[in-house]
């Protein structure tokens, strides 16, 4: 059998065009329903485990899918808002605490996570360089954030407007990064962190430019009356919050009711939790409070329906690759009439030819179930990161 | 060497029918088997090799009743008695010079392959004057340059009986005698016995005796 093989090679070899093509052919129909699997598994427990660590999720009442995508994994799409009435709300009932989230704007693709120090005490997130938030306009970053943009504390970060078509909108603002924290392999790892009240500013809610009541310019004061200033749109914001004009920065309207794309609310004990979800659920109001893990169990259920369609899809296509690869071992043959005429002719038998057939099927597959041992390795190495990258963020 | 009685053959379902009342080839003799296209010299051949069965009469080479016996007893016969040489050389191109030399031992488990019989094919190569050619793909070759390969490949086994079939048919004039000649002194080198068939009536002097087939076929 070895010079079986020992021909086999030198045959797969030689008509490396072919060889290449049947291996790629088997590769790709093996690999592809494993990849899937193993993709589906991983984003499986990702979804999971981020799911099942945050116990409750309070936002307005809409799909609570785009709810728990936005407030777990900063998907880009922005759920029905809340208000910071909420967070207040929920800290009076004693019950919970509640960590606001604002997850509206992205600071080169990366999303801005709007909230405050206990969010990085609830997900367990240290620091690797810098130091905390403390500042209005400071930013700290996840590990792949900081990899993929080269910037670390001491760097800036410019937010993106939301439309570039938009010239009366609000300003990008220039956010100092003071720190980067440490690789959690979640979606932690990918945004951009701030203080509420600095994604604020970038939305423009929270503003800080020159003293109007001591601006002499005519062009900027269009009028002046004891108790108020009316400025023309000459007036420049500030766009970076610096030690100078930190102080010129204000709120407009009520903070109460400044708004929030979620609150992670951290129930006091189960009891705590119970009771708050009797609450939301009785409720009449605007809010709703629901259970991450459920509504990623849901998603997966989803999913995996998906996935069995697929599989039957993969399946067939399976099937039709085998046939024609059986065809072209077919036409193969054909074509070597001549050479097994001249086996058969010099003394060897059909075994002969079937031990030769064979081995080289069997050199195809070996080869083709080492690139996917390999590609499969790869895959397996970077899941997490694909996942992220592909199914989550 | 071979001996031939009353032997009768057809193909199933063709107009062909060969005869042969008698037939003798002595040891080391050389023979020559000329005839129109179509008269059954290859068929003579390949009943010799223990290819085809005769449906009458009986075929016997160095000893052995080949027409007697089983299939794989006919393949081991074959491939260790017998080296065949064909007119279109029949290598595989996929495989350097050597390894077409030595395609009958990775073949079969009639003949083993050793590091002696490496060495026997790369002195017969050598006598061939294709030794320096040992790792060179056969597609790369002359014409002359396969056919001596074909050569070498039939030789190797130390067959008793070498069967060519129109071994010369594809080379231009000069190769051709040369090519014969390398044939002789290797069979005779080999001690072995050359039954060889030619539509070249220019190389019959060659031989020991021709054998002309059309004393044999009859159309039914």
């Amino acid at each position: 059998m070895i010079d079986s093989f020992y021909i086999a090679w030198r045959y797969v070899a030689f008509n490396k065009i072919r060889t290449a093509t049947l291996i790629a052919c088997v590769t790709l129909i093996a690999i592809l329903p494993l990849t899937l699997e193993l993709l589906l598994t991983e984003s499986e427990q990702q979804l999971l485990s981020r799911a099942e660590s945050t116990p409750l999720l309070l936002g307005a009442k809409g799909s609570a899918l785009d709810l728990v995508m936005n407030g777990l994994y900063f998907d880009d799409e922005i759920p029905e808002l809340v208000s910071m009435a909420a967070v207040n709300e929920l800290e009076d009932s004693g019950l919970a605490m509640p960590i606001p989230l604002y997850v509206r704007f992205n600071a080169r693709r990366f999303p801005i996570v709007g909230t405050t120090l206990d969010y990085f005490d609830f997900r367990g997130l240290t620091m690797a360089q810098g130091r905390q938030l403390a500042l209005l306009g400071e930013a700290v970053i996840g590990a792949e954030v900081a990899d993929r943009l080269g910037i670390a504390a001491g760097d800036s970060l410019l937010s993106s407007p939301e439309t570039v078509f938009d010239l009366a909108g609000v300003y990008p603002l220039k956010m100092q990064v003071v720190g980067v924290l440490k690789r959690s392999y979640t979606s932690d790892d990918l945004a951009v962190f701030v203080d509420v009240k600095t994604a604020w500013v970038v939305q423009g809610l929270v503003h800080g430019h020159e003293d109007l009541a001591r601006s002499e310019d005519a062009s900027v004061v269009i009028d002046r009356t004891d108790t108020n200033v009316v400025a023309s749109a000459k007036l420049v914001e500030y766009t970076e919050i610096t030690d100078e004009n930190i102080d010129s920065f204000h709120f407009h309207g009520e903070p109460e009711q400044y708004p929030l794309s979620a609150v992670v609310v951290v129930p006091n004990d189960d009891k705590s939790g119970t009771i708050l979800r009797g609450r939301y659920q009785e409720s009449e109001g605007l809010h709703q409070l629901v259970v991450p893990g459920t509504v990623v169990d849901g998603l997966l259920a989803n999913i995996f329906r998906i996935k069995n369609v697929l599989d039957a899809v993969i399946f067939v296509v399976a099937i039709a690759t085998v046939l024609a690869l059986t065809l072209v071992f077919a036409l193969s043959i054909r074509l070597r009439q001549r050479e097994i005429g001249t086996v058969f002719r010099i003394g060897g038998s059909r075994l002969t030819i079937a031990r030769l057939l064979i081995a080289e099927i069997g050199i195809i597959v070996a080869a083709s179930a080492l690139l996917c041992g390999v590609v499969m390795l790869a895959v397996n190495q970077y899941s997490g990161d694909l996942v992220r990258a592909l199914f989550i963020r | 060497m071979i001996r031939i009685d009353s032997l009768g053959f057809t193909y199933p379902g063709a107009e062909f029918f060969l005869r042969i009342p008698e037939l003798h080839v002595a040891p080391g003799e050389k023979v020559a088997v000329i005839g129109p296209s179509g008269s059954g010299k290859t068929t003579l051949l390949n009943l010799i090799a223990g290819i085809l069965v005769p449906q009458h009469g009986r075929v016997d080479c160095a000893g052995i009743k080949v027409s007697a016996l089983g299939d794989r007893e006919r393949r081991d016969f074959r491939i260790s008695k017998i080296g065949f040489v064909f007119q279109d050389f029949e290598l595989l191109d996929y495989l350097d010079v050597l390894d077409n030399i030595l395609h009958p031992y990775r073949i079969t488990s009639a003949l083993r392959l050793t590091s002696e019989v490496r060495e026997r094919a790369a002195e017969l190569a050598q006598q061939m004057d294709i030794g320096d050619k040992l790792h060179r793909r056969v597609d790369h070759l002359s014409q002359g340059e396969k056919q001596r390969v074909a050569i070498s490949r039939a030789l190797l086994p130390s067959p008793r009986l070498v069967l060519a079939d129109e071994a010369t048919g594809n080379l231009d004039p000069r190769n051709k005698g040369h090519i014969l000649d390398l044939l002789f002194q290797s069979v005779e080198a080999h001690g072995a016995t050359l039954l060889a068939v030619t539509h070249d009536h220019e190389l019959l002097p060659h031989f020991d005796r021709v054998v002309d087939f059309s004393d044999f076929r009859s159309v039914a």
